[in-house]
This record gives C-alpha cells, structure tokens and sequence, in this order.
C-alpha cells in the first residue's frame, strides 16, 4: 500500500522529534531561538537563578528591538528600556550569545533580521519569545512564538514541547489586481475566516498567487498568521526562497549550500497531503484592505462601509460592534474612505523591509504629507535602512514630510514610549488594531504601506489607486 | 514551579466579549522590565477596568461585589489571543485568577496558563454561555465548581459538565511538575539527536563560540 501524502507542516515536525511525550506531543529540537531586548535577559537571568546553563549559545540569537527609541542616537529610550538594553548585552556575553547591537550590520527587529542574516532556514523550527516568530515560514520554516516559561526552556533545553496542531491550507488563487498587496491578501482571508479561524492550526498559504509573491511579501502573509489564530503560518520553499538565501551571512555556503537545497526539495506538501481544513481566496476579487475596528477581522475594502450594527440581528455580534465603532470614534454605516487620520505608522515586522518602503516611497514620490498629520517611516532593520539610504529613499521620505528613523519596532506596540496620543487615528502597517495597542486610547486602522502613504499624502484613508500618477 | 491544581469551588466572572487579546488583559508597559512580576494583579484589564481619570470603572465587572473575588472567569471566544505575552497569565494570577473557562483561547495564552497553575477549560459554547447566565441570574453569588481529576465544572444551580483535556497537562497541573526539570531528564536524547541530526543538517549546527 502506498503511503499517503504528507504535508509541508508534517515534514519539518518528524525531523524535529527528538521523542514522543504523548500521543499528539512531541519534544522538538530548536534549531535557531531568537533573543529580544524585552525579554531576553529576564530568560537568561531566569536560567541564572536556577543554576543552569544555556544548552546550545551558538543556535541563540539576540537583538534589542522592542523597548528602544527608534528616535535618531537612540535618544528617549526610557530608563527600563537601557536597562533591559544593558541587560541584553550582559547576559548575552555571559552565556556566549551573539547580540547584534544599535548601530550595527544586523540589528533590527527580530523578524526582519532573521531572514535577512540567513539564520531562518527553509525546514528549520525556529521559536522566539514574540507571537509573530510566525514570519519566518515565509521561507518555510515552522517558525512560532512562545511565552516565558517556554523561553526558559528552550534556553535549557535547546527544546521545546508541542501538541501537533491541525493542518489548514489556504489557495491564494489569482493575479494581484492593481494596488493590492500581501498586507491586503492576508487582512481579506482574516476577514474571511475571523480572528480565531486559524486556532489550533498550522496554516500553509499556497496558490498561484503565493508562488508569484516574493519573499518578503510572502513574510508579511505569515507574519499575519497569529491575527487569524494561528501560532504557525508556512509557505513551501522555491526558487525564489533559494535566490533569497543565497551569499546570506548564516546561510550554507558552497558545498552545503548545494546539500541544503537538495534537502529543502524534499519539503514542499506531496500532491496528495491531506489538510484538516481547505480556504480559497480569490485574489482577482480583493482590493486594498483597512481595519475599521479593535480586531484585525474588523476589516473591509477601502470603498467599504463601517458596518451598521442596527442591521446586526445577534445581539452578541451587534454590542462587539457598537463597542468598536465607540472605541474607533467613527459612525455606524460611514463610508471608511476619506475619515480623517492624524498619524501614519510604516514600519513593524509587518511591512518595514526594503519592498514595504519603496512600496510607500513610490506613493510618497514627489508629494507631501497632509498638514496635521505625523508621518513616520521606521525601518525594520539596520540593513534595511543603510539599503534604503543608499537608494535615496531616507531624502524621498523626509522631502515628502515623512520622518525617517532608526530600526525597531516603535509604535507597533508602544513599549518604547512611542505612541499615538489618546484619541488620535493612526493608519498603520502593523499587525494590531486591538484597544490601545499603539497607546492608550489610540485608534489604529491597518493597511499595507501603499494605502498608508497614500492616507498621509490625502490626510485620510485613502485609496491608493485613485492617486493621480 | 508552578502551584498544583486539583481543585476549586469559586466566585466566577463572566467576560463574554469575543477577542479578548492580551494587550486587553495586560499593556505592554506594565511589562517592560525584568521585575514586573508582583505588581500586575492591579494593571489586568486596566483599559476596562479605569477611566480615562483613573478612577474605576463601574460598570466594570471585576469593580463589581462579588465579583471582585472571583477566582474563575468565564470568558467570551478567542479569549487571550494576540501577543505572546506571560504577563497576561501572571496579571490573571496576580488578581487571583485560577481557572478561565471558554470554547477557545488564543493558542500562546492557552500554554502560557498552563505554564502558571492556572487552568484553562475548553467545553462548548453554549456550555460556556449557561454557566455566564446561570452566574448572572444568582448576581455573581452561585459559585462554580471545577474538578480537575475528574475533569468536570459543576454549574452553579449544579449541573455537572464533563471537559477534556490533554492527559499531559492534566498531570502537569495535578502535581505541578516542571517541565525543565522533566525535559533536563532527558538530556541524553537531545544530545543523541543532535549528533545524529549534525551528519543529516550541518547547515543547522554552528560551531560554538570559544570564550
């Protein structure tokens, strides 16, 4: 008898099972964890006061992203914040960890430099303590976030126990229609299947569309996956994961390099895989997407309309929308397009690559940004912004009105003390429209760089393929 | 080491909005340090739970007798879902939080809870939606009832529902095991499984850094 197909997920899993703790759990070897300053040291000082030892340094990575300013020197970082900073560099040196710092080749956020320094691998199982670790299987790694506790573990251990999630695959079928981008692919299909329509699974995106999208496109659809519930997203490797990673600094040079990819051949989902549940997007009915609400599955067209709760007969479904439409500031049945913003994000693990900036750089184009609004650009990494610099992008942004900053996560998530004001509207490239994510009281619409440029140019929600060429 | 749990017979609050995340439950500066843990419990669900003057908010329910002693809540789907964040489960804790029943939670949040001796119980939603009512209809004074061994919530009025879960996590919490003490045991089959896995993925094994 033939043995049935296997998925992409399934693979990578039984090459990490070091032994069976249950029917459905297996402790799995960690091939590379990622440090951040948030919560790197309390891991590392964690192990400390237990009297154990970090099992395998050199598969451990770290950098400050979360808590520091992305302000120019760095300046405003808060006194947690340096210390939590000094905290890194210490313990990292301690136990033997390489620390990519502020103001070198590699620093960024986590997400963003992983990728980029060839330590996340196809067919490699990758955690760190962040929810969206998630990004990494755009290159088709099983790549996942983890709490605390887990962290310390991994840091003993150099594993981590997991219950084997179900398998869902979601076919992106179609051509990008103008001004579309993964931002808006992967806000549709949460829009679609809701914020909990990924719980309990591993999601691998597929489809022609998939196949099309560069990689980092094709990291900003997995970073997304935990907004749909889903701790792991996954996307077979290709040529073009290939292309990505070739010369990379931790990627296999020469004679390895030709072993990898002979391995990484072998990982893509037999024809026959069987998955748990199967999604169908098509591509060619989406158009650019915006959140109005406190959940990424509050999203709709930009030519959309607010939703009426008054039309909504579950009364459950009805009061989750007047809550949002309270918080958001914005009138029941409204159209989205034209509401007024006063900040615009670009940056996150989200859409802060070299592709997100020139994507909004080419909007942004001799124009200006909106009187009253706040314009910031914030790239994801050290890299990123010495590429962007070199293009001319940092002068393209700061002649439109833009502010151009140092790498890190920012006003993504607000633990730097960058934040959007109290009742002010921000659009913004990032994950999370929850209630006060970018600060207390802010109110957040996501979109891809392309629409928010476009939304600092109009001074509103804008749609990107109406701006005049 | 997290603290055993067997059994408990508790206030209990409903929080049935749906997609309560866990910036909601914690915000991310209450978290920015490494000697946070302790001063979390008056921080949980600070955005619902104050004003914008920093006074409580009534209609709150965890402002409310007598739910201001409810060691479980009932919560609402996808209940802890967004960031990875433990300071959700240690603000949960640090107010006295113990069991959180739901028909789903976020995946991260889920493991994080376990992680801490806090229970969380996955049964229908209309289970989920009973015992809310059942709670509300006694004005938060029925208590209910949660029996890990025998795997089951007995409603306030009485009414016993059986829930799964992994037989794992379940020993786990009945005995508070640590799972690095537990995973170190083991250390012999990680270290077989690196040597073996280094001749199978070299491009996966660095060298170690000489000190």
């Amino acid at each position: 008898m033939e043995k049935p197909g296997r998925t992409l997920l399934a693979k990578i899993w039984d090459q990490h099972v070091i032994a069976h703790v249950s029917d459905d759990t297996d402790l799995l070897h960690v091939d590379r964890h990622l440090l951040h300053d948030l919560g790197g040291s309390r891991g590392l000082l964690d192990l400390k006061s237990r009297n154990l030892t970090v099992h395998n340094p050199e598969l451990t990575f770290a950098t400050p992203d979360h808590a520091i300013s992305t302000a120019r020197g760095r300046a405003g970082t808060s006194k947690i914040g340096q210390e939590l900073l000094a905290g890194l560099r210490t313990e990292t040196s301690a136990a033997g960890i390489a620390m990519f710092d502020i103001d070198e080749a590699g620093q960024g956020i986590v997400h963003v430099i992983g990728p980029e320094l060839g330590l996340s691998l196809p067919g490699c199982l990758i955690v760190c303590g962040d929810s969206h670790t998630c990004t990494h299987g755009g290159l088709g790694a099983l790549a996942f976030g983890i709490g605390s506790s887990e962290l310390t573990h991994v840091l003993a251990t150099q594993a981590i126990i997991q219950r084997r999630p179900k398998t869902m695959r979601v076919m992106f079928e179609g051509g990008l229609p103008f001004g579309v981008t993964a931002k808006d692919l992967i806000l549709a299909l949460i829009g679609h299947i809701g914020a909990a329509g990924g719980t309990g699974y591993a999601v691998e995106y597929a489809g022609s569309a998939i196949r099309d999208l560069p990689i980092e496109g094709r990291l900003t659809i997995c970073n997304l996956s935990i907004e749909l519930g889903a701790k792991m997203g996954l996307i077979a490797p290709d040529e073009k994961t290939y292309d990505y990673l070739r010369g990379r600094t931790y990627a296999p040079q020469g004679e390895m390099w030709q072993r990898a990819v002979e391995a990484w051949r072998q990982l893509p989902s037999d024809p026959d895989a069987a998955f748990d549940r199967e999604v169908v997007i098509d591509v060619e009915a989406i158009i650019p997407q915006v959140t109005w609400g406190i959940s990424p599955e509050h999203v709709i067209g930009v030519d959309g309309h607010v939703p009426d709760p008054r039309a909504i007969s579950d009364p459950a479904r009805r009061a989750a929308i007047e809550t949002a439409l309270d918080y958001m500031g914005l009138k029941a049945g409204a159209p989205i397009i034209g509401t007024p913003v006063d900040w615009v994000f670009i940056g996150s693990c989200t859409n802060s690559r070299l592709s997100d900036l020139r994507a909004a750089a080419e909007v942004a184009r001799g124009r200006k940004v909106a009187p009253g609004v706040r314009a910031w650009v914030v790239p994801g990494s050290e890299t990123v912004k010495r590429d962007a610099v070199a293009e001319g992008l940092d002068k393209l942004f700061t002649d439109a009105g833009f502010e151009w900053r140092e790498p890190g996560c920012s006003m993504c998530l607000a633990a730097n003390g960058e934040t959007v004001p109290p009742g002010q509207r921000s659009v913004s490239t990032s994950n999370r429209n929850f209630i006060g994510r970018q600060g207390p009281r802010a109110r957040t619409h996501l979109a891809s760089p392309a629409t928010a440029a476009a939304s600092a140019i109009s001074g509103a929600i804008a749609d990107v393929r109406m701006m005049e060429p | 080491m997290p603290r055993p749990f067997t059994k408990l017979t508790a206030i209990a609050a409903p929080i049935m909005r749906t997609n309560i995340d866990t910036d909601v439950i914690i915000r991310i500066e209450r978290l920015v340090g490494n000697s946070v843990r302790g001063s979390l419990g008056k921080w949980a669900f600070g955005s619902l739970r104050y004003l914008p003057d920093g006074s409580e908010n009534p209609e709150f329910i965890l402002n409310r007798e007598p739910y201001r002693q409810a060691e479980i809540l009932i919560t609402g789907p996808n209940f802890g879902c967004g960031s990875s964040r433990e300071g959700a489960v240690w603000a949960l804790q640090e107010m006295g939080i113990r069991a959180v029943i739901g028909s789903g939670f976020g995946d991260i949040f889920f493991a994080n809870c376990f992680q801490n001796g806090i229970l969380p119980i996955v049964v229908d939603k209309e289970i989920v939606d009973g015992l809310a009512t059942e709670v509300e209809n006694t004005q938060g004074a029925g208590r209910i009832g949660i029996d890990l061994q025998a795997q089951t919530i007995t409603s306030s009025s009485g009414k016993r529902h059986s829930f799964e879960i992994d037989p794992r996590r379940r020993t786990g919490l009945l005995e508070g095991l640590d799972e690095v003490s537990l995973t170190l045991q083991r250390d012999d089959e990680i270290r077989a499984f690196q040597a073996s896995d280094r001749a199978e993925r070299p491009w996966i094994h660095f060298a170690r850094k000489s000190a």
